[in-house]
């Protein structure tokens, strides 16, 4: 049993709107929810159903009205531990654009090392060591405004490697990227996963990026809605479909194949899958 | 007749510089009254700069571009009227909004072009009506609406002048499944009452696979082709080859052709598919 | 049309000006100007001509372009010049119209001011033409940070230019579509009457404002997610070491100072 990285317990949270007549409005209404350690986790929902605020939660940018968040080990309301948690569970945004500090690439993944204070000789090691495995090292001289959107949000990603974090959070980091940027940024935290063993959690929606997932978190009106592997959750068209996401067109296809009567997985969510289970369908076709 | 006509377009940037390139080459088109077309590409095609030269914002390096069998850059000081005729929505155009309210923000096109405030009224809320922004919303500000709202306000903005052509680039960029297909919807309809040209740019392929009568591909600064949807998609090794997806449906169509089940048909819908599959299980013509 | 705006331009490079520390740079541009407002003879201006264009020579970026970055001052410079010859009444008349004198003093003063200021010009130029303005930011925390003592928010002043510098291309980039999607609908930003100008100009500046709002919001969100807490413990990646050439330029500059100061000591 793998131990978990993140704990929400019975998460509750409502902004005010500043408007003291005006009742506070309730975004996340229960929470529970725990990840382990090394997990790839998507949380899948419209724009409006609280995922984004589940995620600043993970970071401390929100705290609970009541409930708790602990991340490896810290409680997120615990003021005194911020910095720790801080580079524990970084995060990277959605606008490349508006994360990116420096006008040097290096000197942005250098951002938060220097905020902590790393000798220059660590820093030094741990930032090209951070753009190498985003492959960004030949770009560490360059200025942001030479970069694409795809290499920006890199770069973002980089600088949050660099403070060697056990989990990264990312919010819709895909959503202002055209395909080429969407591919590699979503290579890159595949890689992150895969090789550093960093817990991802992917706040997204774009279910072809969940897909891709480990473990998909769906999110409706501030509660979780479905939590499983995403091919049985993908299986589940119609709910998906009532709460305003897609599925991967192959899933709905053998969707409507299955509701005219055939025989066939519900859970397909690839290509491959779905060439070999409607091939397999005329073999036996033709048998008959 | 075609209202919209392209011949021998070309446009470099920074000419005489080290910068120098060529982003539009030898561009020649002709795009018929009354069509709905999808523009793809991959960032950095030329599309962006293509779809400047429609409405004049850029002039051509040389070529030319006829507007109802005119040249538009004749007469330089009527290229204002080019633009009223042939509306440009930018991308992320949420971002252009400045007036104090909804209505003020659509009139400011209609207000430009000199039409008195009776028109101007009836045009912004027959606009606001195909959009599916509510009488209500007019005098609120539209700093205040949702992300998806305030996109719609500003689709509207150009919409209001009546242009015969309308251009969109990527209209659904960053919103959600929701969002998008609701957008997509008011243009679809927008479409069948005004029966003007529309050209909408978009990356995602099964968006296009939803509207378009006919696809244009930029690639590498040429037009890569310019044809019925189904011819394009027929070309969907091609496509890939140059670097865009096609949709996911096609793929697997693709794939059982190369294992002997060969359709004979290019499906790029779910439907489509589905109605092909249904006929040839139902048909008793498996034996392919 | 923006695009062409930059500011503090910097021509990279790898010569031996560009190498030298920028807190050095800084230090020895001060001194220059020093040199060239304290000598008054023709020697003095010399030793400052030749100092000048020896570091031209030394930083490999042709004289053109400082040739381009004293042009845009040509009228200030007629302007000043002929004020001067106007109003020094001083000295031998050379030439007289009405109530207007010459007189070679104020000829003098003249032609001496128009070569400072193209000195001064050229001079600062080649700072900012051979330091990147990130570096010499930078270089300015670190000259200036004894005054921290003195409760001047010396590391709060640098990162706000550092950050400007950082946002100048996107907002410029930004400025620009706002302009082509506010002329998409019709504006008229060059041509029109005050009125709709005006109005116009409104058009661009409350989106560009609106925008620069939201991503300084979400731009100090990012920095406090990166533990971002003020200048107190913090290191740099960027390591300003002076190499033993920093010295010898410096130590060339006071010699040039000091000369041209005993010159106009001993020449008076």
């Amino acid at each position: 049993m793998m131990e978990n990285i993140i704990e929400i317990k019975d998460l509750h949270f409502s902004y005010s709107s500043g408007d003291e007549k005006s009742e506070p409005k309730e975004v996340l209404k229960g929470i529970d929810l725990n990840i382990k350690k090394g997990e790839f986790v998507a949380v899948l929902g419209h724009n409006g159903s609280g995922k984004s605020t589940l995620a600043k939660h993970l970071n401390a940018i929100l705290v609970p009205t009541s409930g708790k968040v602990i991340v490896d080990g810290i409680d997120t309301s615990d003021d005194s531990r911020l910095f720790d948690l801080r580079q524990r569970a970084g995060m990277v945004f959605q606008n490349p654009d508006n994360q990116i500090v420096s006008s040097i690439v290096e000197e942005d993944v250098a951002f938060a090392l220097e905020n902590l204070g790393v000798p220059y000789e660590e820093m030094r090691k741990r930032v090209d060591g951070a753009l190498k495995a985003v492959n960004m090292y030949e770009y560490r001289l360059h200025s942001p405004s030479q970069l694409s959107g795809g290499q920006k949000q890199r770069v973002a990603i980089a600088g949050i490697i660099a403070m060697q974090p056990d989990c990264i959070i990312l919010d819709e980091p895909t959503a202002m990227l055209d395909p080429q940027g969407r591919k590699e940024v979503m290579a890159t935290i595949q890689r992150m996963n895969r090789e550093q063993g960093i817990t991802i959690v992917l706040i997204t929606h774009y279910m072809d990026e969940a897909a891709k997932c480990g473990r998909v978190v769906v999110m409706d009106k501030g509660k979780i809605m479905l939590d499983d592997k995403p091919e049985k959750v993908f299986s589940q068209v119609e709910k998906l479909k009532a709460i305003g996401l897609d599925v991967p067109q192959v899933t709905e296809l053998v969707w409507e194949l299955r509701r005219e009567g055939f025989d066939i997985s519900p859970e397909i969510i690839s290509e491959d899958e779905c060439v070999e289970a409607l091939y397999r369908i005329f073999q036996q076709e033709k048998r008959r | 007749m075609a209202i919209l006509e392209t011949q021998e377009l070309t446009y470099t940037y920074s000419v005489g510089t080290p910068f120098e390139k060529t982003a539009v080459d030898h561009v020649d088109l002709a795009i018929e009254e009354g069509e709905m077309i999808g523009v793809m590409g991959h960032t950095g095609s030329g599309k962006s700069t293509l779809i400047q030269h429609f409405n004049g914002l850029l002039k051509p390096t040389s070529g030319k571009i006829l507007l109802d069998g005119k040249d538009i850059w004749e007469d330089k000081s009527k290229i204002r009227d080019v633009r009223f005729q042939v509306g440009l929505v930018f991308q992320y155009p949420e971002y252009q909004i400045f007036e104090e309210t909804v209505y003020k923000d659509i009139a400011f096109g209609p207000k430009n072009m000199g039409l008195d405030d009776a028109e101007i009224k009836r045009r912004v809320l027959e606009t606001a009506h195909d959009i599916g922004l509510s009488e209500e919303l007019m005098e609120r500000s539209p700093f205040e609406l949702s992300g998806g709202q305030k996109r719609r306000v500003a689709i509207a903005g150009v919409m209001a002048m009546q242009p015969k052509v309308l251009i969109l680039d990527e209209p659904t960029a960053g919103l959600d499944p929701a969002g998008r297909d609701k957008i997509l919807e008011h243009i679809k309809a927008y479409h069948r009452r005004t029966k003007n040209t529309i050209l909408i740019v978009s990356h995602s392929m099964e968006d296009i696979a939803s509207f378009a009568d006919k696809i244009l591909v930029m690639s590498n600064s040429k037009l890569f082709c310019y044809d019925e949807t189904v011819k394009v998609f027929a070309r969907s090794k091609e496509i890939s080859e140059i670097g865009l997806d096609v949709p996911q449906i096609t793929k697997v169509f693709e794939k059982l052709k190369d294992r002997g089940l060969d359709f004979g048909k290019d499906v790029y819908t779910v439907e489509y598919a589905k109605n092909l599959l249904l006929k040839k299980l139902r048909g008793g013509t498996a034996n392919c | 049309m923006l695009r062409d705006i930059t500011i503090g331009q910097y021509f990279p490079g790898n010569s031996v000006i560009h190498r030298l520390d920028p807190r050095f740079k800084i230090v020895i541009t001060v001194l220059f100007i020093v040199m060239l407002f304290t000598g008054d003879s023709i020697i003095c201006l010399s030793a400052g001509a030749v100092f000048t264009f020896m570091a031209i020579f030394f930083s490999k970026i042709k004289l053109k372009m400082f040739v381009k970055s004293v042009k845009p001052l040509v009228p200030f410079l007629l302007i000043t010049a002929v004020l001067n010859l106007i109003l020094v009444n001083s000295g031998e008349i050379l030439w007289r119209w009405k109530f207007i004198k010459i007189t070679d003093e104020g000829l003098n003063i003249s032609i001496f001011m128009i070569i400072r200021i193209i000195l001064l010009i050229m001079g600062t130029s080649l700072l900012t033409y051979t330091t990147s303005p990130i570096t010499l930011t930078d270089a300015i925390e670190r000259l200036l940070s004894p005054l921290k003592k003195l409760r001047f928010p010396v590391h709060e002043l640098a990162m706000m230019m550092s950050i400007a510098l950082r946002f100048i291309p996107t907002l410029i980039e930004e400025t620009d579509k706002i302009i082509s999607a506010q002329k998409a609908r019709g504006a008229e930003i060059d041509s029109g009457s005050f009125k709709n100008r005006a109005r116009n100009l409104i058009s661009i500046l409350v989106p560009l404002f609106v925008s620069a709002f939201r991503r300084a919001d979400e731009l100090a969100t990012a920095m406090e997610c990166r533990c971002y807490n003020g200048g107190d413990g913090r290191t740099r990646l960027r390591q300003l070491k002076s190499a033993p050439r920093d010295y010898i330029a410096l130590a060339v500059t006071i010699l040039f100072l000091a000369a041209s100061i005993a010159m106009g000591i001993l020449f008076k």
